[in-house]
């Protein structure tokens, strides 16, 4: 399915892409430049009561309360420490409860690249069922692999679970 | 020369919107009998300035209905008239009139003619009716009607005797189909004393004017002798080609012909005959047999002075919510970089760092009143809500033939406009079924020992960091009888279940249902309870009722402060700190080890002045790792929601602040016990406990 899901952007995008790449470990990720807010150091969040693992807590944007995601524990990697060199990218996804504002954790940003779509090639299909849910295909850039991910799923599934789960008690959840 | 206008238009509707809303107070205010000098005047002055404004723009109905409304008001206010409740009617209708009249104009949709005519020709006749008492007007002969005598709706029947009224409404094409209005009203004049009134709004300038057309439309008043048969004779051949009302005043028969009204043709043109009367000055004459008007309305003009800048006070301007949102973000982050600066600036040494720290001490008092004003900006008193009803009130009450007193309390209560624009309709229900179901009628008041009039009572205050709205009313409660009859009916409740009280209330909001014998155009057709619930809900609020057989019911709409400012208390549980809305708190103390006992266990419960509170330990309920597990070492804060009372165990009392409450549904969702977050003096985010949730969520768990 993520075949089809590349070759949907393949046949919808206008050529190429600029793609805000970071690293994670020892990969390279890239999101979609309109998709980041922001970028801006750590600083200590506040934890959010029955929240899932990975989501670290909130943090002030400006006036607003962003969830804090950390895409290390969200892919199940090493935990690193937070240092006032660690990074969060906040980005907005699309829910079906509409635009959303998030903050991502990651180890550090690398650079912005230009994608073009014709040299996205699908993630193999593994073993793994979530593991190539969320992500969009793989690109090469400089000779580095870049992983594009999809946040719409990655997060946004993950906020409407987490708002979920606590909702099971409170049916009026989220009337935003 | 030619200025464009339409670039004031704006300016023009929001003043005389507001200036309405002046009017309808003041006149809400105006005691019958002796009306204050200063609210006739406060009344006059909004009447004239819109006269002026209108006429300025070229909105020539408008203009002209001022005017009438405009002379009645003069005639109050030199005291040739007096301020009889059916003038206040009268003028309260008018304010009605007008503001549809703007927002026609406001939305360039076509005026609602007739009713503006309708409503017209009732000022005309009220003004006229004062003017037969005047010595002047020798006319009044054929209508033997008493000088206090004003004519509205309900004093229609105050006309001794029956007579005609006619509006004759002709349709432009009139004139070139051969009838001649002249003609017919001559012959109506035969048949009786005739009291003709032309209504010229719809006639162009002059240049404008097609002379085959005909513009004008007349209201015309025969003695009730004359035969109906006779009247309609006279319009026979105009049939078709016109609107024609007939209806017998006093009496109860109404009869009319072709009831188009809505759709009259938009203009027609003055017989010659009638075009050298009404040249000069306003639209609409009165013209009588004969037609000299003996109305005193050369002494207006010369009272401009009291003209445009008494437009009341409330002065204001309209600014999108998002720019305020923006603005109140940005105080935020420079309320945050000020902090920061402060803390640096405790660090510096040397000859200027007193100055400095002055300096950053005065910004931050600054920042302070700042940011409160910011935040006031949003948040709105709920009396703009409030203020909707002693207007309904007031005529529902008429209509019903109920006496009934309005008290309103607790109006300056602060709550964030969207809320205050949503609380609205579901009050409105609230109070119409109050009123129509609710107050009995005065004889059977008198029956049941209480006094005649009934009272409705609308509350709004702020409760365990909600915003509790009441609506209270002292009649005969809610029918737990005919309530239940009517759910055994549906088959809503079973025959042989007994349901509580509070089961059978819990039936009103079911959709459809309603035990009003009879439907009213009030209420009775089963909507209302069940949007008022769900609009309630949207906010995130509830409803609850509490009704007391034969002394009266209550509804309590309770709404969370989406955006409203909390006066709140900071504690502290191990690294977190979380606010406590501080009117849910009742009283905090440190614990000594035997205060508490042990439940089966694990629930633990804390003995407080005689009562037994279960103690709700927040690092358990947030999964926090607290400072310390031993309640002695900690404090507790005995808090209220939902009328429960509980013992919240924290590590630490920090100090109390004003916090805004920030939504955490926005990115996040709904956490239960959480009412929302806020941006603390560092600009670290704390979030705000909602004691009621709370209460639900660690019962939960027990049960769990």
């Amino acid at each position: 399915m993520s075949t089809n899901a590349v070759e949907r952007q393949q046949g919808s995008g206008s050529g190429s892409h600029q793609v805000l790449t970071f690293v994670l470990g020892d990969e390279t990720y890239g999101v979609d430049i309109l998709r980041v807010q922001e970028i801006r150091g750590w600083s200590a969040v506040t934890k959010i009561p029955h929240a899932p693992a990975h989501v670290l807590g909130v943090l002030n944007l400006r006036g607003s309360i962003v969830p804090i995601v950390d895409l290390r524990m969200r892919f199940a990697l090493e935990r690193a420490e937070y240092t006032t060199v660690t990074v969060i990218i906040v980005m907005s996804v699309n829910t079906p409860a509409g635009r959303r504002d998030f903050g991502v954790v990651v180890d550090g940003v690398s650079d912005v690249v230009d994608v073009n779509f014709a040299e996205v090639k699908p993630a193999p299909e593994l073993g793994s069922r979530s593991a190539t849910e969320y992500i969009r295909g793989l690109v090469s850039v400089a000779e580095r692999m870049v992983v594009l991910l999809d946040i719409d799923r990655l997060i946004g599934r993950d906020l409407a679970l987490s708002a979920g789960a606590d909702a099971d008690e409170a049916p009026a959840a989220s009337a935003a | 020369m030619t200025v464009d206008l339409t670039q004031f238009h704006a300016a023009f509707f929001e003043e005389s919107f507001e200036a309405l809303d002046a009017m309808e107070a003041a006149l809400l205010k105006l005691d019958v009998g002796s009306p204050e000098a200063e609210l006739v005047n406060t009344i006059f002055r909004v009447a004239h300035s819109i006269k002026g404004g209108s006429a300025t723009f070229g909105f020539s109905q408008i203009a002209s209905f001022t005017h009438s409304l405009e002379t009645l008001l003069d005639e109050l206010r030199s005291g040739a008239m007096a301020a009889t409740v059916a003038v206040s009617d009268l003028l309260l209708k008018s304010v009605d009139v007008l503001r549809a009249m703007l927002r026609a104009v406001q939305a360039k949709q076509p005026i609602d003619a007739q009713r503006v005519s309708d409503l017209q020709f009732d000022l005309e006749v009220a003004i006229a009716k004062k003017e037969q008492h005047a010595p002047v007007a020798a006319v009044a002969a054929a209508v033997p009607a008493s000088p206090s005598d004003s004519r509205t709706d309900q004093g229609a029947a105050a006309v001794k005797s029956p007579r005609w009224r006619i509006r004759f409404h002709p349709y432009r094409e009139l004139l070139a189909r051969g009838n001649d209005p002249l003609r017919m009203l001559r012959e109506l004049a035969a048949l009786g004393e005739l009291e003709v009134r032309v209504d010229a709004q719809m006639l162009p300038p002059l240049a404008d004017v097609n002379p085959q057309d005909c513009y004008l439309a007349w209201s015309l008043e025969l003695p009730g002798e004359v035969p109906e048969e006779a009247i309609r004779q006279v319009f026979e051949w105009a049939e078709g080609d016109c609107d024609l009302t007939v209806e017998r005043l006093a009496g109860e028969t109404q009869k009319s012909v072709a009831p188009t009204a809505a759709t009259a043709a938009p203009a027609q043109v003055p017989p010659p005959a009638m075009a050298g009367g009404g040249a000069p000055g306003p639209d609409i004459l009165s013209v009588r047999s004969p037609p000299e008007s003996a109305r005193p309305r050369a002494d207006a003009p010369g009272k401009q002075d009291a003209s445009v800048s008494g437009l009341g006070d409330s002065g204001s301007i309209r600014v999108s919510v998002e720019k305020i949102d923006e603005l109140m973000n940005t105080v935020g982050e420079l309320v945050i970089t000020q902090a920061m600066l402060s803390q640096l600036g405790s660090h510096f040494d040397g000859p200027d760092a007193e100055k400095l720290r002055g300096g950053l001490a005065q910004l931050e008092r600054n920042m302070r009143e700042l940011q409160e004003s910011v935040m006031r900006v949003r948040m709105l008193p709920i009396s703009f809500v409030f203020s909707r009803f002693p207007r309904m009130v007031r005529d529902l009450a008429q209509r019903l033939g109920k006496q009934i007193e309005l008290k309103l309390t607790g109006e300056q209560t602060e709550l964030d406009k969207t809320v205050l624009e949503k609380i609205g309709d579901p009050l409105v229900h609230l109070v119409r079924n109050s009123i129509d179901h609710g107050i009995e009628s005065p004889e059977a008041r008198t029956a049941a020992g209480k006094p005649a009039e009934g009272t409705v009572h609308l509350d709004a205050c702020h409760r365990g960091g909600n915003i509790a709205v009441e609506v209270s009313d002292d009649g005969g409660g809610l029918d737990k009888e005919r309530i239940l009859a009517k759910a055994r009916a549906r088959g809503l409740v079973g025959a042989d279940d007994a349901p509580t009280d509070a089961e059978i209330y819990e039936l009103i909001f079911v959709p459809g249902f309603s035990t009003a014998e009879k439907t009213t155009d009030v209420s009775g057709r089963g909507v209302g309870m069940d949007v008022v619930r769900r609009n309630v809900k949207e906010l995130g609020g509830k409803i609850d009722v509490r009704s007391d057989s034969g002394r009266g019911s209550r509804f309590t709409i309770t709404l969370p402060l989406t955006l409203a400012i909390v006066d709140g208390q900071s504690v502290a549980v191990g690294t977190e700190t979380y606010i406590v809305p501080l009117i849910s708190i009742v009283e905090s103390m440190q614990l000594k080890s035997t205060g508490v006992t042990r439940l089966s266990g694990h629930s633990e419960v804390l003995s407080f002045r005689g009562d037994y509170l279960p103690i709700i330990r927040l690092h358990e309920l947030f999964g926090v790792e607290p400072r310390s597990r031993a309640l002695h070492e900690g404090l507790v804060v005995v808090a209220e929601g939902d009328g429960r009372r509980v013992g919240l165990f924290v590590d630490d009392l920090l100090g109390q602040q004003q916090v805004v409450i920030k939504s955490l549904e926005a990115n996040y969702g709904h956490i239960e016990g959480v009412s929302g977050a806020t941006i603390l003096g560092d600009g670290s985010v704390a979030l705000i406990l909602d004691v009621p949730g709370l209460i639900r969520a660690a019962s939960m768990r027990v049960a769990a």
